[in-house]
């Protein structure tokens, strides 16, 4: 899921690189770098690749599904599948044994041990076979396949766990084991990391938890052996590896520094420093010109064998942290989020490739655990991409470190220069950045608003320098600080045309004139915090949308300053579509989050998906199509112009699309297929309608019956958290609030209804969770409140015509089948 | 693949005055030789011709003053009265004047004896001047006429007096040789075309206008008067093009550059400006000692004089050029390795490979680079670095902050670098812009010398020295914030005032354009 998951092993013949992704595997063009062909057939995650050795065209690959595949890789064909039956968690294959691989594989009743394992493939002619044929070889091993490893000619195998090494010789069925003392004079971590054996010598190599490297020779004997030290890492040895003539050794770690030892002498050493971040996996091409790196951050590197940097391979960066959120490049379309550390990556969704990644703290970056690194906290785009401003933070034990750079796109370069460094803008961190996007009047009118937790808001405006001869004619200065009784900003927003700002201060949204800085009029919703705020578009500009972290969601209109409407909601990301005045409000409730798309003119929501995923979702964005789709569902009519993608706080790129997954381009992201693609008969449409109508009276409720145990009715709850303002007058509550104390008759209805649902799903494809949901929705029913009723009414006429109209289709093509 | 990244040293803008190209350029002026006149100097020329000597009038004599000199060369003192307006001709061989009698007089630069006088004027002749064509000369005069004068038979051509006040400056077009400018205290400046009977063009300036100058392009007009300096568009009509209002007294004088890409004006607040003529924006300004009649530049910007009303001449003299040879003397690569690939004509097969041009690493980025965090922090303490850039010193300790080790590159250093890095910390750690550093940098030095103290009385001094520096800077921000406090009460007051003031006055133009200013 998102990119090339570069967790990976790989084997390299020399014009083709394969690496395990997720489920797949991949095979790349190692002098285009593009992906020729991907591997399909696993159900798990692929744990190992090694190419057949008697065949070089032919590769091995081992999943946790507890299969073995033999693949042809240069067609893409399935040759066999080998079943083991237990979970494969690394495979190794050898030129010496004949028919057999290896493979390692949990040792069966107890947690956490691990053995090795020769798996017999026999030779029979169908496509699947049982592979049972078991001969367990070492016992107690690590999971990782880094940390077993087969000495020359296939002789011996090494194994390193904890501080243990051991070494099994297959002729001589003998078992040597070594150990380190666990911790040095120095305190240091003597644990072992990884292992590695000489290819043509008796020599193995194992790295250390404090980056020390040990070459053992003689570990015929059980008391005679020897080893030697190499030290150059600071930090774990995160793989090694043996050039093809074992001439030299290949580790690397954390530092993301390929460090190639000769002869193993600890004097004789080349370095390639600088790979972007941490070195996970080494391999050697079977010819030995190229070496190839698999780093923690989704990206394999090329290397050639004289230490020079040749290619890279990467898909979307996986940051330590997005910060930044879900930004859209206006100029490339591309999504801009966290990269490397302290890079902008711009990331095409289109490609599944990374167009460019853009060096915003411009600091070299130290490896180092335990470092307070500047991290890029804040990105914000000016209407059209010709400016950007980014915030970096860093933050010591008490001082805080504050940049907000303002970058120029230089048309000649056709990339971002820096324009202004202000350091230190806010006392304090920096909570919320916009650009006043006015398309048409960009430049002489551009304004940038920070807010920050210092409870300021400021603005900040382009100087011009008139002087002709001056170097720099723009730059950036403050124009204008504002404050609210002291509280801390949190958000800020324009409004569509650039004349208001709304700057939210704890519990209070103030809504200020961009021309004269002059406080117009100021919104609340007690008790709760404003968590985001949004400016409606286009037909709905006049209102304003936002969401308090009491679970309350409100649309306040602006010329009449009043609460136009609010539902009870826990929204954590509230995104609107630049295109269209669709609004998309993710909310966290009970481990799942759920979508809900509304026209802020209107409190009835267009579009629900529920059980979007189990993770929260951290940042969305609309995503502008370069052809706006035709959509035929009414539901779905948001997606038209837009795509919506949601990261979650795992890190998985998600989009929201009605096509099924074959359909699109991007093979990477996830894709959330909803009820389009399942084919439509007038059955799954009469189901559809039914669901849909539940879950939109379920939103206008308010989801306020959640523990339906409790005391308080969802209308005096209401009635309570609603301040009082902005209530309506007594007399209009008092039926609402009589009724609600009333058993209604409507909750029998609504659960006929919610149990034909029940029924019918079953058939559909769809998950179990929909059904939980329905079965939810008909308990909150009884929330009585006039739109209710208005609304039942209106679809119920609605679905009737729809049914109408599908008695009226034509269903014969459905007997083609 | 990214390369090392050098520290980022933080550029911080400069207050005050900005060093430009200008303020290099002017500021490239010896210190001023100074000349005592007998009277106010009203007026300096150059001549055009080389070796650039120029006459100053004041008093009832005209003086010629060669380049260097500082004894004028020769005088012209035929006058019984004041003298005006000494002025070259185009090829430096006749100079005119004016006088306070009304006579014009017209002097060969090698004879002593006038040529030619002009009579005509009935008071004194403050502007006279030669037309491009060289044979006639126009003047103004206190009787607020106008004159063309013919040289070979010294009679009046034609006489204007279309201004109703003194006319006292004035300029003759260089391109055209029957039109000239007049300026007059009836704050009008006039363009009159000798052909013609009245004058052509006339540009109501607002003031008494002191001094007119005409672009060398014919295209724009200067005048000067009042606190005023206007440029005008002459070809537009007399058109308004800007108006400068940067002295606070009079504006006497005007002078353009040799390239005419600058504008100067002396001015009686003892200031001379100087103006880019793109911009109209003071790029440079000169001080002076007393109130400033007459300015003039030499042909290349050799030589300012300017003339005051206490009767001194100020002379600036450029400095000479930096020599260039200096740099030149390193041995250039022999001539085959110099040739070497250069006469190589590609060809159409060719793959070119650039090489990347080499980045050359200052020495602390050097040792950052290979982590020698306690080398790199003595290459910043070098003096000459400690000295001028301070900057340099601070973000590299920022950097091994940054990087955790500024700790264990401070940490082991003897009594002379301990005092040295003390001095440092004190001189600099009041500075707003490297207090966040150094505070911490003075936290560990504390820190880690603490048990030291008292073993070298030089080091005690330097603490008690960075205590007595961070003490005084508090008492100080406190003051600043007292400050600040009664200000804001002032401001608070003060804006809820001018609310109602302006409903008041909302016609009232005035206060428009104060709260433009504001």
């Amino acid at each position: 899921c998102g990119g090339p998951a570069a967790r990976s092993r790989l084997r390299s013949p020399s014009r083709y690189l394969l690496c395990a992704s997720g489920d797949f595997v991949k095979l790349y063009s190692v002098a285009t770098e593009e992906p020729v062909r991907v591997l399909r057939g696993h159900a798990g995650l692929v744990t190992g690749v090694r190419l057949n050795p008697r065949n070089r065209l032919q590769l091995y690959s081992s999943s946790l599904d507890g299969s073995i595949k033999l693949w042809d890789f240069t067609d893409g064909i399935l040759i066999k599948t080998f079943t083991v039956g237990s979970k494969l968690l690394a495979l190794y294959a050898l030129p010496s044994s004949e028919d057999s691989v290896f493979v390692i594989i949990p040792k069966s009743g107890e947690r956490d041990t691990f053995q090795l394992v020769s798996v017999r493939l026999t030779k029979t002619a169908g496509q699947d076979t049982e592979a049972k044929e078991l001969s367990v070889i070492l016992e107690g091993v690590d999971a990782s396949p880094k940390c077993t490893a087969f000495g020359r000619e296939g002789e011996y195998v090494a194994s390193v766990k904890g501080v243990h090494l051991q070494v099994y010789f297959f002729k001589r069925k003998q078992l040597n084991r070594f150990s380190v003392s666990a911790t040095n004079m120095k305190g240091g971590n003597n644990l072992f990391s990884c292992v590695a054996c000489h290819p043509k010598e008796d020599c193995i190599a194992t790295g250390h938890r404090d980056g020390k490297i040990r070459l053992w020779r003689n570990f015929y004997h059980n008391k005679e052996y020897t080893f030697s030290t190499l030290h150059w890492h600071h930090d774990i040895v995160m793989d090694l590896a043996f050039s093809i003539e074992g001439t030299s050794l290949l580790s690397g770690g954390v530092e993301s520094v390929l460090v190639q030892w000769h002869n193993g002498s600890d004097c004789k050493k080349d370095f390639l420093p600088r790979l972007g971040s941490a070195i996970e996996y080494i391999s050697i091409s079977s010819d030995g010109t190229l070496y190839c790196t698999s780093h923690t951050d989704n990206r394999i590197t090329i290397i050639n064998s004289n230490l020079r940097f040749s290619k890279s391979i990467q898909g979307l960066i996986k940051a330590r942290d997005v910060k930044t959120g879900l930004v859209v490049d206006p100029r490339t379309k591309a999504l801009v989020l966290n990269g490397e550390p302290g890079h902008l990556q711009f990331y095409c969704l289109q490609s599944d490739k990374q167009l460019y990644s853009l060096d915003i703290v411009q600091q070299e970056y130290i490896h180092q655990a335990g470092l307070n690194q500047t991290d890029l906290v804040k990105v914000a785009f000016s209407a059209q991409g010709k400016w950007l401003a980014t915030v970096e933070e860093r933050e010591e034990e008490s001082d805080l470190e504050v940049h907000l750079k303002l970058w120029f796109f230089d048309e000649e370069t056709q990339s971002f220069k820096l324009n202004t460094r202000i350091s230190m803008p806010h006392e304090d961190h920096i909570t919320a950045m916009c650009f006043r996007d006015m398309d048409e009047l960009e430049d002489d009118s551009l304004i940038l608003v920070t807010a920050g937790r210092d409870c300021l808001f400021k603005v900040w405006m382009i100087l011009e320098d008139t002087d002709p001869e001056a170097q720099q004619s723009l730059s950036w200065s403050c124009d204008f600080v504002g404050s609210y009784h002291n509280y801390q900003a949190t958000n800020c927003c324009f409004s569509e045309d650039g004349s208001l700002l709304a700057v939210s201060f704890e519990e209070t949204v103030t809504v200020w004139d961009s021309n004269t800085w002059d406080l117009k009029c100021t919104f609340c919703h007690p008790p709760g915090r404003i968590r985001n705020i949004c400016f409606g578009r286009l037909t709905c500009s006049k209102y304003l949308v936002g969401a308090t972290d009491h679970g309350f969601l409100c649309c306040w209109n602006l010329l009449s300053c009043a609460l136009e409407w609010s539902a009870h909601l826990n929204v954590v990301v509230l995104q609107p579509d630049p295109l269209s005045e669709h609004i998309a409000a993710v909310s966290w409730l009970s481990k799942e989050s759920s979508l809900f798309v509304f026209k802020p003119n209107e409190p009835r929501p267009i579009c629900i998906q529920r059980n979007l995923c189990k993770e929260k979702i951290q940042f969305a964005a609309f995503v502008p199509r370069d052809v706006s789709e035709t959509i035929g569902s009414e539901k779905y009519l948001w997606l038209r112009r837009s795509q919506l993608y949601f990261l979650t706080d795992t890190q998985e790129l998600m989009t929201f699309s009605t096509k099924s997954p074959e359909e699109r381009l991007t093979l990477s992201s996830k894709q959330l297929a909803v009820e389009e693609s399942l084919p439509v008969t007038p059955f799954s449409l009469l189901l559809g309608k039914h669901r849909h109508q539940q879950s939109q009276e379920d939103v206008d409720l308010g989801k306020v019956v959640r523990n339906h145990h409790e005391q308080d009715s969802p209308a005096v709850k209401e009635l309570l958290h609603t301040p009082a303002h902005v209530l309506p007058s007594a007399s209009f509550l008092c039926p609402i609030f009589i009724n609600s104390l009333l058993i209604s008759k409507e909750k029998k209805s609504a659960e006929e209804v919610a149990d034909e649902v029940e029924m019918e799903s079953e058939k559909a494809e769809d998950d179990s969770d929909e059904e939980k949901d329905v079965t939810e929705m008909e308990q909150e029913d009884i929330k009585p409140m006039e739109l209710l009723g208005e609304i039942t009414c209106k679809l119920s006429k609605s679905e009737e015509k729809e049914l109408r109209k599908i008695r009226k289709m034509d269903y014969s093509w459905i007997s083609a089948f | 693949m990214a390369s090392y990244k050098p520290v980022v040293v933080q550029a911080v803008p400069k207050l005050g005055e900005k060093i430009t190209q200008d303020t290099l350029y002017w500021r490239g002026y010896k210190t001023p030789v100074q000349i005592k006149e007998f009277g106010a100097v009203n007026k300096i020329d150059f001549s055009p011709i080389p070796p650039y000597n120029y006459a100053v009038t004041a008093s009832s004599r005209i003086h010629i003053y060669g380049r260097y000199s500082q004894e004028p060369i020769k005088t012209f003192s035929r006058f019984k009265d004041a003298a005006y307006c000494a002025t070259y001709r185009d090829d430096g061989k006749l100079l005119v004047a004016g006088s306070e009698e009304g006579s014009i007089r017209l002097f060969d630069i090698s004879g002593r004896a006038p040529l030619r006088q002009f009579d005509g004027h009935t008071k004194a002749v403050h502007v006279v001047g030669f037309l491009s064509d060289k044979y006639r000369i126009f003047s103004g005069g206190d009787d607020y006429s106008s004159n063309v004068w013919d040289i070979p038979s010294a009679t009046e051509i034609v006489s204007y007096s279309e201004h109703t006040d003194y006319v006292r400056c004035g300029c003759a077009s260089k391109l055209n040789g029957d039109v000239f400018i007049t300026g007059s205290y009836d704050h009008t400046v006039k363009v009159f075309d000798a052909r013609t009977k009245s004058s052509v063009m006339t540009i109501e300036h607002g003031h008494p206008v002191e001094s007119v100058l005409l672009f060398p392009s014919g295209g724009l007009l200067v005048s000067a008067g009042g606190r005023y300096v206007k440029v005008w568009d002459v070809l537009k009509g007399g058109q308004l093009l800007v108006s400068l209002k940067n002295h606070h007294k009079t504006v006497t004088c005007l002078c353009l550059n040799s390239s005419g890409q600058r504008l100067l004006s002396g001015s009686l607040d003892r200031h001379v400006k100087i103006y880019s003529t793109t911009s109209y924006k003071v790029v440079h300004s000169f001080n002076y000692a007393t109130s400033i009649l007459s300015l003039a530049l030499s042909p290349e910007d050799e030589t300012i004089v300017v003339g005051m009303t206490n009767g001194v001449l100020n002379v600036k003299h450029r400095k000479p050029e930096e020599s260039k040879e200096k740099s030149q003397k390193k041995r250039q690569p022999a001539y085959r390795t110099y040739v070497k690939g250069r006469n190589y004509m590609p060809k159409q097969e060719d793959f070119y490979v650039s090489k990347p041009g080499k980045c050359v690493l200052r020495k602390y980025d050097k040792l950052l680079k290979s982590f020698q965090s306690s080398k790199a922090l003595d290459a910043v303490l070098e003096p000459h670095i400690r000295l001028h850039t301070p900057e340099v010193t601070v973000a590299v300790m920022q950097e091994l902050n940054r990087r955790g080790t500024l700790r264990s590159a401070l940490a082991g250093r003897d009594e002379k670098q301990i005092s040295l890095l003390l001095t440092f910390v004190t001189r600099r750690v009041i500075e707003p812009r490297f207090t966040p550093v150094l505070v911490t940098v003075a936290d560990m030095i504390t820190d880690i010398y603490q048990p030291v103290v008292g073993q070298s009385a030089l080091v005690d001094k330097q603490f008690l020295r960075l205590q007595e520096a961070v003490g005084r800077e508090i008492d100080y921000q406190e003051e600043l914030l007292e400050v600040l406090g009664m200000m804001d009460a002032l401001f608070a007051t003060l804006t809820k005032k001018k609310a109602t003031y302006l409903e008041e006055n909302k016609s009232n133009g005035l206060t428009k354009t104060l709260d433009q200013d504001r």
